[in-house]
């Protein structure tokens, strides 16, 4: 006699599920995770250094945000499929088309928060007898953190949802499993897989406004 | 350079071009996709972003549902759909699928775009007498304007976007071109399916660019 749970009965919410395939589960949360680090932090260490450039020179904020813009318009899925023919069918792909996607947020925030620090206050350090790095590292970066910090957010929350996506080369995390699901019509392995993706999501989002109040203080002194 | 050479011989190749799983079928499928989606979702949105930024009220909701609509992934609804009862009518989870993305651009943008109207020349309306409703019209819709378009373009780009997924999960349109190529293990026809659809965003960006442009001049003038 066949067996009757949930599982035979394909119901979309399955105790059974999660403890049979508890393993996948996890495997697929990390490589949703990797992936996801992996370009984000990679997009930053990019993006800052574009910024302070677009920043410091004018002629290059230009062209920047053009060709950012430009990258950010084509689709996800059509990104990872012209990167197809640099990185084959690997991680690397996913990550390098997520990086493509992370920076125009981060470039675009963390150059508006450059911008929107006043004049006043780059002059006032200036009288202070601050030279230009020191202006930058102890004045302008943190003045900026706020936006740079909702860019990152914009960015990880994005870059959670997209690394789906990654299921067409095999990487996609999470996305591998609802792929697989599509395809063997498995209720209970979709809806879980997309309620994890969305939950990995919002704690993100939420561990980094944790610590975005954190690197600044004063900003909730002040609203407070 | 031999995927490039490739992928043009694989996009000149009249045989790709012609027939149900030709390009020409499947871009004409993605455009209509595309089109029919905006305006379902500009027909559902709209209406719904004038009468509350005219009310000033629901803000929190129309800002909020554009950060839900980013952390929820488009894959994993259009999947979700297509095994609901749904899944049976065709394009059915596609279309449902692709509004559901739209809708918060364009509610959002619509939105915020009626509460940036100057509070000054609302009460001046009220003053010359003009009821709600020609306030909502003649005042607070034309000053809106140049965001909601910004709404619109988010949106198109958008719906491009998604329906290239929609091919992941068995709908038409260009990805159909990019995933048969996956399942073929063909790159050159990935990259030429690819590059279809980027044109085509683009396309639809800079069509949405020079609307842009145009929309402040009859709104007048003011942007």
């Amino acid at each position: 006699m066949p067996p009757d749970d949930c599982l035979a009965r394909n119901e979309w919410i399955c105790g059974a599920y999660l403890r049979t395939r508890r393993h996948i589960l996890l495997d697929a949360v990390a490589q949703h995770l990797q992936l996801t680090a992996a370009s984000v932090l990679i997009a930053l260490v990019i993006a800052v250094p574009l910024a302070l450039l677009a920043r410091r020179w004018a002629g290059i904020a230009g062209p920047v945000l053009a060709v950012t813009t430009i990258l950010y318009t084509v689709p996800s899925l059509a990104m990872f499929s012209l990167l197809l023919p640099l990185y084959g069918l690997s991680p690397t792909l996913v990550v390098a088309g997520l990086v493509l996607y992370s920076l125009t947020l981060l470039v675009r925030n963390i150059l508006a928060g450059l911008r929107a620090v006043p004049e006043e206050t780059r002059r006032a350090a200036h009288g202070m007898g601050y030279g230009p790095i020191r202006l930058l590292v102890t004045v302008e970066l943190p003045l900026a953190l706020p936006a740079a910090m909702a860019g990152l957010r914009i960015a990880t929350v994005s870059a959670i949802s997209l690394v789906t996506i990654g299921a067409i080369v095999g990487f996609g995390g999470l996305g591998n499993l609802i792929y697989a699901g599509m395809n063997t019509y498995f209720k209970a392995q979709v809806l879980t897989a997309s309620v994890l993706c969305v939950l990995i999501a919002v704690a993100a989002d939420l561990l980094l406004l944790g610590v975005q109040r954190l690197i600044t203080p004063w900003a909730r002194a002040a609203r407070g | 350079m031999r995927t490039l050479r490739e992928t043009w011989h694989w996009l000149i190749d009249p045989v790709h071009w012609a027939g149900d799983d030709g390009i020409g079928h499947r871009l004409a499928q993605h455009v209509l996709l595309t089109l029919g989606c905006l305006i379902i979702s500009c027909v559902i949105a709209l209406p719904v972003a004038l009468v509350l930024g005219h009310l000033g009220s629901g803000g929190a909701l129309a800002v909020n549902l554009s950060n839900a609509g980013r952390a929820v992934p488009t894959f994993a609804v259009l999947v979700l759909l297509l095994l609901t009862p749904m899944g049976r009518w065709g394009q059915g989870p596609t279309v449902a699928a692709l509004v559901l993305f739209a809708v918060p651009p364009l509610l959002t943008n619509a939105y915020v775009g009626m509460r940036q109207v100057d509070r000054s020349v609302v009460r001046a309306a009220r003053g010359m007498g003009m009821t709600g409703r020609q306030t909502l019209l003649r005042v607070e819709l034309p000053l809106s304007l140049p965001m909601m378009v910004n709404g619109v373009r988010i949106a198109a780009v958008q719906l491009v976007a998604t329906a290239t997924i929609a091919a992941l999960a068995g709908g038409g349109g260009l990805g159909r071109i990019i995933t048969a190529g996956f399942n073929l293990a063909s790159t050159p026809q990935v990259v030429a399916g690819a590059l279809l659809v980027a044109v085509l965003a683009l396309i639809v960006e800079g069509v949405f660019e020079s609307v842009e442009r145009l929309v402040p001049l009859r709104a007048g003038g003011s942007r």
